[in-house]
């Protein structure tokens, strides 16, 4: 792999750009690999990737239907964040929020971390209980964040209301260190340092079977031939329930649509990432000076990666609510992804009724930020055949068990 | 810069000469008549130059006269109504509008950060991914200095003063767009009697026909189209059943046909009484959709100049607003179609220095009738080079199958109009799932009828009619539109040659000088550099090069950034395939999108019948759910501490009210009523008898406490469920979902009624005395003990009297029709003066009940908290076979003993714990986080007992009374004695009296 550098660009410019060799290969694919992941979105890729780099294992291919980063990977609203109040969630949030922290450089591709700032607006004497929370939850976990005043709040984001009428800004809870990434480049990044590693990825790829021998994985049946495997790891966000019926397994999750929009750009406007939970919102501004805005799910299940116009009246309301000076902005682009919704909100890293088949998945609206934390963990139960301590909480047996890591708690909405 | 009055003597069949208005640009008075848009006047007063590229910043000028506009952005107006990032092709202009350039410092003119433009070659797509990596580089110097050079308009700054209005409307049929496709379309289903809507985004009827027939002088059924248009509109005005909008965009199609669309009320009149504009959700039988067709560019050397434009743009300048870009046009095209702006040019008198046709031998009518008017016609010719920067200056030639490095000559002009052929508008037929099919004889993707977008039914829930259909041909299009099709007279045309690059060996030197995508400055080598680095799928090239992501959403990118990705790749264009179609069409405000609900009515504030009075007596308010209550009632000057204090103590010593009216009341009917709350309580409901109340449990499915109340039995059959104020919608919509998608065949009935009650709560020693002194029910202790209820004419009021206490003290709650709620307020305000009646607000309340050791949904519970753990068990009924969360509480984890379980807790100086604070235990787990052993739930200061109590969750907390363990909040120790979650009246004493 050339490495990418401002010199490198000088030398391009060169000879018009003319001399860029492929971020990735478009390899055949081989009879068979020691691991097949399946799934090319952030957490795929970050499980191959880490896979090399903390075990060498590099006979790895990744799977991916379509295009690679085309899932959830693609489409989500980039923010990053590691405040959360139960302790097997923080862990591995932090991780995955210290690793981005030095990611650009660990890659040589520029992922864009952008820490500046995420504020989570309390509106109600509940939240406030809530973040207060968390906040002394967070101290004892490690966690740098803190529970900030109206008028701290009001000099972090000028533009913002906080008097109501109906839910007066009380403060918010308050993570430095937080903030956004470029999404595509996360999953290009991972991408070209798998391909770097010599690892396959395979797009256009579809898994449409999967089959074991006396209780061991061995084999994935795709759109383009079989594959052996000694490993497999499924990670496919919206449709694991899929994949999982196809290894014979069921998953407590349930798919639906979370929608996301941007605005027209504009300069400057918004520095830090503000959620509003009790009005269902949350907002932050792209460099290219975009509004990037969600709010909450659909609710109901689908697969359709459309969502439903209300959601996005409601998430409107509540931002020019929270944000009058956005009224006159107009909406450019609306769009949807189908998000892996668990019981408790809590992903799925884990063993499962099939030898050697490992799944992850349930980061439902919130996996970005998680992306190299929970690769590096993905990696370590793929090799290991069983969980560190990162990943150990989060297995299947926990729905059984009733030992839920339920982050509701102090969140309404959980991106 | 040059400023030449281009407004030509004659013509503009859109603006009225006899009206003068003006507006401002940049300082400048801009003279324009109603009709112009602001780009037409613009142009009309020599300003060609009317916007800054994103990236490089480069000098632009409108390419299109439509929503299609990638270059021509402003904005506009001023403070509170200043809106960026506006298309001057699309806004109209009005008198006294003030418009502004943006993306430009410190002038439009001269923009110092064009400095860009020089550095173009070291800022090819993605180079950002390549280099800024150095250790914080990123977040400290480069982001921020990106962020500030990106953006276009700037960001207002203040709250928008207009309003907008939300509308509902039904159709069977949908007609997006008001060209003749539509019109026809609405004639055929008019006539037959179906309710039809034509929805026209622009001011004007008839759409491309009639600036066409300009140029070839077709005809429709022997009218000029003008006629016909004017025809089929009386006609349709005639028609009940049509109703016809202009300024009305179709913005999205959703699911279901569900359309919304954007009106445009009051934009032209800013201040107005009036709403701004107005969205509508529509739902159709069917949406035909008529949008028309789009030009396309052509990527040749500085297509970007201001005053090279769409070849049809020219055209709709000249016939539609009496203007033109130039003097002297040069036309570039691959197709008959340009012609037609040639003909237009020549009658007004424009010239037409060359005609450069890519085709070897073109020969149609059209080109015919060009070339027998003198015109030049350079077949096999092209652009090797646009002359000036600011604004065209002429062209260097060069052939086509060249690498573009001979200039054959110079041709001095003022502008270029350029013509890649067309493609449908089929945004809306794909946003909800119609496919397209690649047309390769027209060089198009047309909507493929056998893939439409599906409605509920699974049938086709959208048609393309027109060009939207691919039928560009002014015969093909109305046939398409109307089965008793007009006759159609128009001339014929030779076929398109599809070229995506020209000069067509074109080095990379060259292709970094042809724009794909305007606004966001991405160009043909940008598209090729993607391709081999691998970015090969659509997608991924896209968003490398963010081509198609400016805000013209890629109208005119789209589709010759993936045929130069196919060639790059090699493959046909139907391999490559398209990105997915985004709603919305072109981008529609969020005070629109809002509407209404804004302020005040952003969410309705809900008030109790005694609102008014609480306000009077200056109650401070807390939201709970939707609604405000009274937190306390603080005197003048009085801390809220002292308020709360004596609200309390007036509770305990006498006698105090509430007003309880926010509490959830459900009311649960029907011949399996009992058995249904047997399902949804922990407890045993059904045995309840009539006239008793009962305290209730309700767990989710997997466990956890999600509310609880007192249920009441009203009579064999109707049972009365009280819930937390915040949870009544919530606990309604869970017994409904239970009910409609589990026991369906259960026969209940659920209403919520909370409001239709208002409750007050009166409670302490004397309550029973107060209720007294209104008469007409006896509340003796034997006649009403503690935990039933009784109805009666309680002071006359039509009252339903219940013996519940959430204070541990002797209480009542009495519910009145909420009409009677103020009333009853007042009479035992009165009757409770001998008393020192107090009213107290929900502060006092959970201090009372924290006093009691009662739990709190909300602050005992969190969703993680299961009854077990809240020594709540005697609520759990071990003889019902189910209820809800039965069998989840069999689980492993929560059938053990060792869980964090409720207990007091009491600091050893007497203060107040802090709210939320936990205990950290010996060690570290294995993700080197503190370990952890408990959390305070609530605490307040107790004026009862005159220290600090609190409530907490303890791991195995029950078992460990009288040791201190230590709390962490806000980096700050307190250590605390684990006690009994009771700390006033353990016995009970006081209630049951
Ligand atoms: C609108 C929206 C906003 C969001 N906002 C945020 C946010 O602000 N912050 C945050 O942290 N998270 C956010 N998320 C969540 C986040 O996007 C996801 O949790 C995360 O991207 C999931 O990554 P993934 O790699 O698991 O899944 P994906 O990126 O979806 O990747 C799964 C891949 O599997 C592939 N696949 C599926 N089936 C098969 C098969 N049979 N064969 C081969 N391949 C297959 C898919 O094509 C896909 O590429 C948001 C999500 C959405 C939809």
């Amino acid at each position: 792999m050339r490495r990418y550098s401002v010199f490198a660009i000088a030398r391009e410019a060169m000879r018009y750009h003319e001399g860029w060799e492929r971020a990735w290969p478009a390899p055949t694919p081989k009879p068979r690999y020691d691991v097949i992941v399946v799934g090319a979105g952030g957490h795929g890729l970050a499980t191959a990737y880490y896979l090399g780099k903390n075990f060498g294992i590099t006979n790895v291919a990744v799977i991916e239907k379509g295009w690679l980063g085309g899932g959830n990977t693609g489409r989500n609203t980039t923010i990053i964040r590691s405040n959360y109040l139960q302790d097997p969630s923080s862990a591995i949030y932090e991780k995955a929020r210290s690793l981005y922290e030095g990611l650009s450089r660990d890659l040589n591709y520029n992922v864009m971390f952008s820490p500046r700032g995420l504020l989570m607006l309390a509106q109600t004497e509940h939240e406030v209980r809530g973040y207060k929370r968390t906040v002394n939850a967070n101290d004892l976990q490690g966690i740098e964040t803190r529970w900030i005043g109206p008028q701290e709040v009001k000099d972090l984001v000028p533009m913002i209301n906080l008097h109501g009428p109906r839910y007066p800004v009380l403060g918010a809870l308050l993570q430095e260190r937080g903030g956004t990434a470029r999404h595509d480049a996360v999953a290009w990044g991972y991408a070209r340092g798998c391909a770097a590693m010599g690892m396959h990825i395979l797009q256009n790829c579809e898994v449409t079977a999967i089959r074991s021998e006396n209780g061991q994985v061995s084999e994935v049946e795709t759109t383009r031939g079989t594959i052996g495997c000694k490993k497999l790891a499924i990670v496919v966000a919206g449709h694991s329930s899929v994949m999982a019926e196809k290894a014979g397994f069921r998953l407590p999750v349930e798919s639906m649509a979370l929608q996301a929009l941007v605005s027209e750009p504009i300069k400057p406007m918004i520095d830090v990432v503000v959620m509003a939970n009790t009005v269902h919102g949350y907002l932050s501004q792209s460099d290219k000076g975009e509004l990037v805005i969600g709010g909450g799910t659909d609710g109901f299940v689908n697969y359709s990666q459309r969502g439903s116009w209300q959601h996005v009246e409601e998430t409107i309301r509540a931002l020019i609510e929270t944000f009058p000076p956005i009224s006159r902005l107009r909406m450019l682009r609306q769009w949807g992804g189908i998000v892996d919704m668990t019981g408790d909100r809590s992903p799925i890293l884990s063993k499962t009724p099939v030898g050697n088949i490992f799944i992850n998945c349930g980061w439902g609206t919130g996996g970005f930020k998680a992306i190299p934390g929970s690769g590096w963990a993905m990696a370590e139960l793929v090799a290991n055949g069983e969980p560190g301590p990162l990943a150990a909480d989060f297995g299947l047996e926990r729905f059984r068990e009733g030992r839920f890591i339920d982050e509701s708690v102090a969140a309404g909405v959980a991106h | 810069m040059t400023r030449r009055i281009t407004r030509l003597d004659r013509g503009g069949r859109l603006i009225d000469r006899a009206r003068d208005i003006t507006f401002c640009f940049d300082g400048r008075r801009i003279p324009a008549h109603p009709g112009d848009t602001l780009a037409s006047a613009l142009l009309g007063a020599g300003h060609v130059l009317q916007g800054r590229s994103f990236k490089y910043h480069r000098p632009r000028g409108p390419v299109a006269a439509g929503a299609e506009e990638p270059n021509a952005l402003v904005t506009l107006g001023g403070r509170a109504r200043m809106e960026p990032d506006l298309r001057t092709t699309t806004t109209e202009a009005f008198d006294g509008a003030e418009a502004r350039s943006q993306n430009r410092w410190p002038g439009l003119g001269l923009d110092l950060l064009a400095i860009n433009d020089r550095l173009s070659a070291f800022m090819p797509a993605g180079f950002y991914y390549k280099t800024f990596m150095a250790g914080r580089s990123w977040e400290k110097l480069f982001e921020p200095i990106i962020r500030r050079s990106a953006g276009l308009g700037p960001a207002p700054t203040e709250a928008d003063p207009d309003s907008y209005e939300q509308a509902y409307a039904f159709a069977d049929v949908i007609i997006v767009g008001g060209g003749v496709a539509g019109l026809a379309a609405a004639l055929e289903h008019g006539r037959a009697g179906a309710r039809v809507w034509v929805l026209e985004q622009t001011p004007h009827w008839g759409g491309r026909a009639v600036v066409d027939a300009e140029a070839d002088g077709a005809t429709i059924d022997g009218l000029a189209p003008e006629a016909w248009v004017k025809a089929a509109l009386a006609e349709l005005e005639a028609l009940p059943n049509v109703t016809l909008r202009t300024r009305m965009l179709a913005a999205g199609l959703h699911d279901h046909a569900h359309l919304i669309a954007l009106e445009s009320v009051a934009d032209t009149t800013p201040g107005a009484d009036l709403p701004r504009q107005r969205l509508w959700r529509m739902r159709a039988g069917k949406v035909i959709v008529a949008a028309g067709a789009l030009e396309r560019p052509l990527s040749f050397p500085g297509n970007d100049r201001p005053g090279v434009m769409l070849a049809s743009a020219v055209r709709d300048y000249i016939v539609n607003w009496a203007v033109s870009p130039g003097k002297r046009i040069v036309i570039l095209t691959n197709n008959d179609d340009a012609y037609r702006t040639a003909l237009v040019a020549l009658d007004a008198g424009i010239a037409i220095p060359a005609i450069l046709d890519l085709r070897k031998t073109p020969n149609g009518p059209l080109v015919q009738a060009v070339r027998d008017r003198g015109v030049r016609i350079l077949p096999g010719h092209s652009i090797a080079k646009v002359l000036g920067s600011k604004q065209v200056k002429g062209i260097a030639l060069c052939r086509h199958e060249s690498r573009g490095e001979a200039w054959l000559e110079r041709i001095p002009c003022d502008a270029v109009a350029m013509s890649g052929g067309w493609s449908p508008t089929v945004h809306l037929w794909s946003h909800c799932g119609g496919k397209l099919a690649w047309d390769t004889e027209a060089a198009f993707f047309a909507p493929d009828p056998d893939k439409p977008p599906l409605g509920a039914d699974g049938k086709a829930m959208a048609q393309c009619v027109g060009a939207a259909a691919g039928a560009l041909r002014l015969d093909a299009c109305l046939a398409s539109a109307m089965s008793a099709a007009p006759q159609v007279e128009t001339p014929a045309e030779e076929p398109i040659q599809p070229v995506w690059v020209t000069p067509a060996e074109a080095g990379p030197h060259l292709r970094a000088k042809m724009w794909l995508d305007f606004q966001n400055d991405v160009k043909v080598s940008d598209i090729q550099l993607a391709a081999r680095e691998g970015y090969q799928s659509v997608e991924h090239a896209k968003r490398y090069t963010t081509l198609g992501m400016a805000t013209d959403q890629g109208k005119l990118s789209n589709i010759n950034g993936l045929a130069i990705l196919s060639q790059a790749l090699d493959q046909p264009i139907p391999a490559t395939g398209t990105t997915t179609f985004r709603p919305p069409y072109t981008p529609i405000g969020f005070g629109a999108i809002a509407g209404e609900a804004r302020g005040e009515i952003f969410q309705p504030l809900r008030r109790t019948a005694m609102d008014a009075w609480h306000e009077d007596q200056g109650a401070h308010w807390e939201p709970v759910g939707q609604w405000r209550r009274p937190y306390c009632y603080p005197g003048k000057a009085e801390p809220h501490s002292a308020a709360i204090e004596r609200e309390v103590l007036a509770v305990r010593n006498s006698v105090g009210m509430l007003d309880a009216s926010t509490l959830g009341k459900i009311i649960v009917k029907g011949p399996d009523a009992g058995r249904f709350l047997d399902m949804i309580y922990t407890n045993m409901m059904s045995t309840l008898a009539v006239g008793k109340c009962r305290y209730g449990l309700m767990c989710s499915e997997n466990g956890f406490l999600m509310d609880d109340g007192v249920v009441a039995r009203l009579s064999e059959d109707t049972w009365l469920c009280h819930t937390t104020t915040g949870g009544a919608e919530a606990i309604h919509a869970h017994m409904e979902d239970w009910l409609q998608c589990e026991w369906w065949d259960w026969k209940v009935w659920t209403a919520n009624v909370t409001e239709a009650y208002a409750q007050v709560a009166v409670a302490g020693p004397n309550a029973r005395k107060v209720l007294e002194a209104l008469g007409g029910v006896d509340v003796s202790r034997e006649a009403l003990p503690h935990m039933s209820w009784t109805a009666g004419p309680l002071g006359g009021f039509d009252a339903r009297i219940y013996r519940i206490s959430f204070s541990g003290e002797l209480g009542f709650e009495i519910a009145v029709p909420t009409s009677q709620g103020m009333a009853l307020w007042s009479r035992l305000l009165e009757a409770g003066k001998a008393f020192d009646i107090r009213p107290y607000g929900t502060e006092a309340l959970h201090v009372l009940r924290a006093e009691k050791g009662f739990i709190m949904i909300g602050d005992e519970t969190d969703g993680t908290v299961i009854p077990q753990d809240l020594g709540l068990n005697w609520a759990l009924s071990k003889k019902k076979a189910d209820f809800l969360g039965k069998r989840a509480h069999q689980r492993s984890f929560m059938a053990s003993p060792d869980r964090w379980k409720l207990v007091g807790l009491e600091s050893l100086d007497g203060s107040v714990i802090p709210e939320c604070a936990i205990a950290p235990a010996p060690g570290e787990n294995a993700n080197r986080q503190r370990n952890t052993q408990g959390r305070i739930t609530s605490s307040y200061y107790s004026p009862t007992l005159k220290r600090g109590i609190a409530m907490g969750l303890v791991h195995n907390g029950p078992d460990r009374m009288g040791e201190e363990i230590i709390f962490n909040a806000d980096g700050k120790e307190v250590t605390a004695r684990i006690v009994s979650p009771v700390f006033y009246d353990p016995k009970g004493e006081k209630l049951d009296v």
